[in-house]
């Protein structure tokens, strides 16, 4: 505790016997960028835990057709509970607190352009989160049980009305969320004002890491596709407390308009938590193979290309509700369209791994390990492109598989690879390599144990969402090998721990540099001093540290 | 990973041509709702669809990933590493183009044949042969309706056979009474939600006669899991007996007379109709012909008489949140309920 709070003061080894008190109030109100961003992170990966348990108490009871680990109201519950979680408690805030780290350190900015909007953020995030959490006790009002929401992470009308949805679990659900946009509004529009006014002399836009450009990209989606599903929460509010019937089918409303509202915001989501696993793995990949990204125009352009498209293919989610062929086919079509720039990506990066010199450590590992799991993922996304297909497996472990291949696989994976990469940075301490390759193995082996027989268990029929199922399907021999994998997982994630309580109390130092990388961030001491650069550097490419290792040879001729 | 990947992959693929889903009654075996055993035109369409999107995306795959294995293992660091940088390449316009390019004809070829097959399964016009049936959804159970043949039933649907000569399907119109569920017969056609305050159709034309199962696919509250459907695809001749005996009004059996007034006196008739007698509620099943049902509580139990009486005592004690109440009744007023239900062939 103590070395991380010192290290992350900038204090190393000074001072390091002071109240907690007086340290817990320094982070508290803290509005330094990097603190911010450590403890979106860290509360992120608490829910992480908080998420994970829930999933692996799903899987216990589909081991077998007809368990009662948990009764039926609890496993909808658990659903629930961890797919909002993993959206909004795990998926937002630790892209976003990585954002809040890096951003400022990579364009030699001293903090973000709003610190105070930022804290802000911050603390709407936490307490939506908590808010949420609070519902396991309080749902129905403190009396009786608690209840958590029960009405899945995209809660369809009319499921969420008075008449289905009695008491206040999905308030819950509703109001927390509802806190949580305002802050993730508020730091990516922060993001976007230090990105483009806040750039160190000769960082220009050209210049910008990959990293920063994919986050000013997010930014730009957040800021266009959550406010949407603010407003469609307001008008559930109003059904819910003021007898308005905007999803009140019963009284003339539309259930259809909802899961407009909804994935309008619902997929240009999955491309804000997407496009940082890219972002991590555009400064990963370079580092680990000691190359230049390949297409740095093409990569940018290609994310751009992506954060336009992503408005474009929210109603895929909605080929079975029945909106008619030609509306149909205009979906598939934006929906094909969009794996074109994220197929370019892969290439780029494939053709920078080419001829470079690879060095497999730990986060090197899960950069590659996502390239795999995130093809299989664009390309089941193609194929539920696939309308007619769509109809069949939509809904079932199919398309189950296939987000978890592109939020587990994609987007954990990453997350992981970065905090190995950048854990040094924050802390002055490496993670164990030895760990690092423990934690890597055992989750790569889990994850695809677990989600690989979903898509089968899809194509033969098994619908998602169901607490139990009839034992005559021939569903349980893959729900058990499924269930398998979620050991493997729980072994990972632990060993993960271990080598973060580890490598914090008795870490290798790691200098300013251990990965001998090329943006600014590895220039200022590690961790970064509360104002970040003693002299706000000049940059001449996009690689201002190859510029300097390599004084015969710098990138700016190249560019 | 990969090897892993590759294995679960292939023995996956064994289990395919293993395991031929069984299609019959299934009176004891193993009944798989698999998408590759279809029976059913629009289902028929779709598994070749899905071939040809497998072998498509399985190139990607195999050319991507080979690449990418290429990559890693031939450009990984060796042991005597110099240390020198390798050389730094930037971009190259013609190679870029050329993998941008190469996808979007790949996405245009798809989409042309995924317009195709979703104007040819949806544009399909009901012919005057057509059986026409309305399936309501309810929480938790799907109310069956013939208008012209004025059969109301539930949890089962009956069809006829079709001939792929002289094609007679069925067109399903869907209305939901409360909130969106989704009907889905993987073996028939793709699923199509059930959608409150909208109407939707879906065809289908089983060719072969058998049982086929399938479930509520959009989650639709506590009971979700609990919501089950059977499609009994029958020869002509069956279908129109079975059709038949479901017109016929209630029967009104004698030895079950105190059984009849005791129901007709409790609060049974207010969500259950049996045609014929003042029970005309609409909440619930129609229970005119109960017992030619195979299964009760939407497919959760099998329709025995024991289980009529348990579900009657304490629906929720075989199916937790099913929104019928326990009844209370006495030993003796439910062995006189159950033995008119019985009586309900």
């Amino acid at each position: 505790m103590s070395v991380l709070a010192d290290t992350m003061a900038g204090r190393r080894g000074a001072g390091a016997h002071r109240p907690l008190l007086a340290v817990l109030h320094e982070w508290v109100v803290t509005v330094d960028h990097k603190r911010l961003g450590v403890m979106y992170v860290v509360s992120g990966l608490a829910f992480l835990l908080v998420a994970g348990l829930e999933a692996s108490t799903m899987r216990l009871q589909l081991v077998w057709s007809g368990l009662h680990v948990v009764p039926p109201g609890t496993f909808n519950r658990l659903f629930t509970m961890h797919g909002t979680t993993m959206v909004f408690l795990v998926g937002i805030p630790i892209v976003f607190g990585f954002a809040n780290y890096l951003v400022p350190l990579m364009i030699g900015a001293r903090d973000l352009a709003f610190p105070r909007l930022n804290a802000f953020g911050f603390w709407a995030f936490l307490f939506g989160g908590l808010l949420l959490h609070f519902s396991f006790v309080g749902g129905e009002g403190l009396y009786g049980g608690g209840s958590a929401p029960d009405v899945g992470w995209f809660a369809y009308a009319p499921l969420t009305g008075r008449a289905f949805s009695p008491g206040n679990s999905t308030d819950y659900w509703n109001l927390s969320i509802l806190v949580m946009g305002f802050g993730t509004v508020a730091t990516s529009i922060n993001l976007i004002v230090t990105t483009l006014a806040m750039r160190c002399p000769g960082m220009t836009l050209g210049r910008l890491p990959v990293y920063v450009w994919m986050m000013l990209v997010v930014s730009g989606m957040t800021v266009i596709a959550l406010p949407p599903l603010s407003a469609a929460q307001i008008m559930l509010l109003l059904d819910r407390f003021l007898g308005a019937h905007f999803f009140d089918t019963q009284a003339g409303g539309s259930a259809v308009m909802w899961q407009h509202f909804f994935w309008f915001f619902g997929h240009p989501e999955v491309y804000i938590l997407m496009v940082p696993g890219f972002a991590f793995v555009s400064e990963i990949i370079p580092v680990f193979s000691r190359k230049v990204i390949f297409g740095y125009p093409m990569v940018v352009a290609a994310s751009m290309a992506i954060g336009l498209l992503s408005m474009s293919v929210w109603a895929h989610h909605m080929f079975a509700v029945g909106m008619g062929s030609p509306l149909n086919a205009a979906f598939a079509a934006s929906t094909m369209l969009i794996a074109v720039p994220t197929g370019i990506k892969i290439f780029n990066w494939v053709a920078t791994m080419y001829g470079g010199r690879i060095r497999f450590a730990t986060p090197m590992l899960f950069a590659c390990a996502f390239l795999f799991q995130f093809l299989c993922a664009g390309l089941t996304g193609i194929m539920l492109a696939v309308v007619p297909f769509n109809w069949q497996v939509t809904d079932t472990y199919f398309v189950v598989a296939h987000f978890h291949y592109v939020l587990v696989g994609g987007l954990v994976f990453t997350i992981f690879g970065a905090i190995y990469y950048w854990f040094p940075k924050v802390t002055g301490r490496l993670l164990s390599e030895r760990l690092g390759r423990w934690h890597f193995w055992l989750f790569v082996v889990g994850f695809n144990v677990t989600f690989l027989p979903m898509h089968w268990l899809g194509m033969i029929g098994m619908p998602r969402r169901i607490y139990t199922y009839p034992a005559d399907r021939g569903w349980e021999f893959w729900n058990v090998v499924a269930s398998l994998g979620v050991a493997f997982q729980a072994a990972a994630i632990l060993v993960f721990l271990v080598n973060v309580v580890l490598a914090l109390r008795r870490g290798e130092r790691a200098g300013d540099d251990p990965w001998d990388a090329w943006t600014l961030e590895w220039s200022t001491a590690s961790p970064p001093p509360p104002y970040n650069f003693e002299t706000v550097p000049v940059v001449g490419s996009r690689r201002p540290l190859w510029d300097l290792k390599h004084p015969d040879d710098p990138d700016g001729p190249h560019e | 990973m990969l090897r892993l990947a590759c294995g679960v992959l292939l023995l996956a693929a064994v289990t395919i041509f293993t395991t031929s889903p069984a299609t019959a009654d299934g009176n004891g075996g193993v009944q798989t709702p698999s998408i590759f055993a279809p029976v059913s035109t629009p289902a028929y369409a779709i598994r070749e669809l899905t071939w040809i999107v497998l072998v498509i995306t399985g190139a990607i795959f195999l050319v991507v990933a080979g690449l990418t294995v290429y990559a890693i293992t031939r450009f990984r660091r060796r042991q005597g590493d110099d240390g020198r940088e390798p050389p730094q390449v930037y971009g190259s316009l013609q190679i870029e183009l050329a993998w941008t390019v190469v996808p979007i004809l790949i996405v245009v070829v798809l989409f042309l044949v995924t317009t195709r097959y979703i104007f040819a399964i949806e544009g399909r016009p009901p012919v005057p042969e057509a059986l026409e049936v309305t399936i309501v959804g309810h929480q938790w159970w799907w109310e069956i309706r013939y208008p012209k043949l004025g059969i109301v039933t539930a949890n089962e649907l009956h069809v006829p056979v079709s001939d792929p000569a002289h094609p007679t399907p069925t067109f399903i119109t869907l209305q939901s009474a409360d909130v969106i569920h989704s009907f889905w017969i993987p073996q028939l056609a793709g699923k199509m939600d059930v959608v409150p305050n909208k109407t939707n159709r879906i065809w289908i034309d089983p060719q072969k006669p058998g049982g086929y199962v399938g479930q509520c696919a959009e989650y639709c509250g506590l009971q979700h899991a609990g919501m089950l459907l059977i499609v009994a695809v029958q020869s002509k001749e069956d279908f129109e007996k079975w059709a038949a005996q479901q017109q016929a009004p209630a029967r009104n059996d004698a030895g079950v007379q105190a059984g009849r007034e005791l129901f007709s006196s409790l609060a049974c008739i207010n969500c259950h109709a049996v045609r014929g007698t003042t029970a005309n509620g609409v909440f619930g099943p129609d229970l005119t012909h109960l017992m030619s049902r195979r299964t009760i509580g939407a497919g959760v139990i099998q329709n025995t008489p024991e289980n009529i009486r348990s579900w009657i005592d304490d629906p929720a004690s075989l199916k937790p949140g099913a929104l019928m109440p326990a009844m209370k009744l006495s030993r003796e007023d439910l062995d006189k309920v159950t033995a008119y239900l019985l009586a309900l062939r």
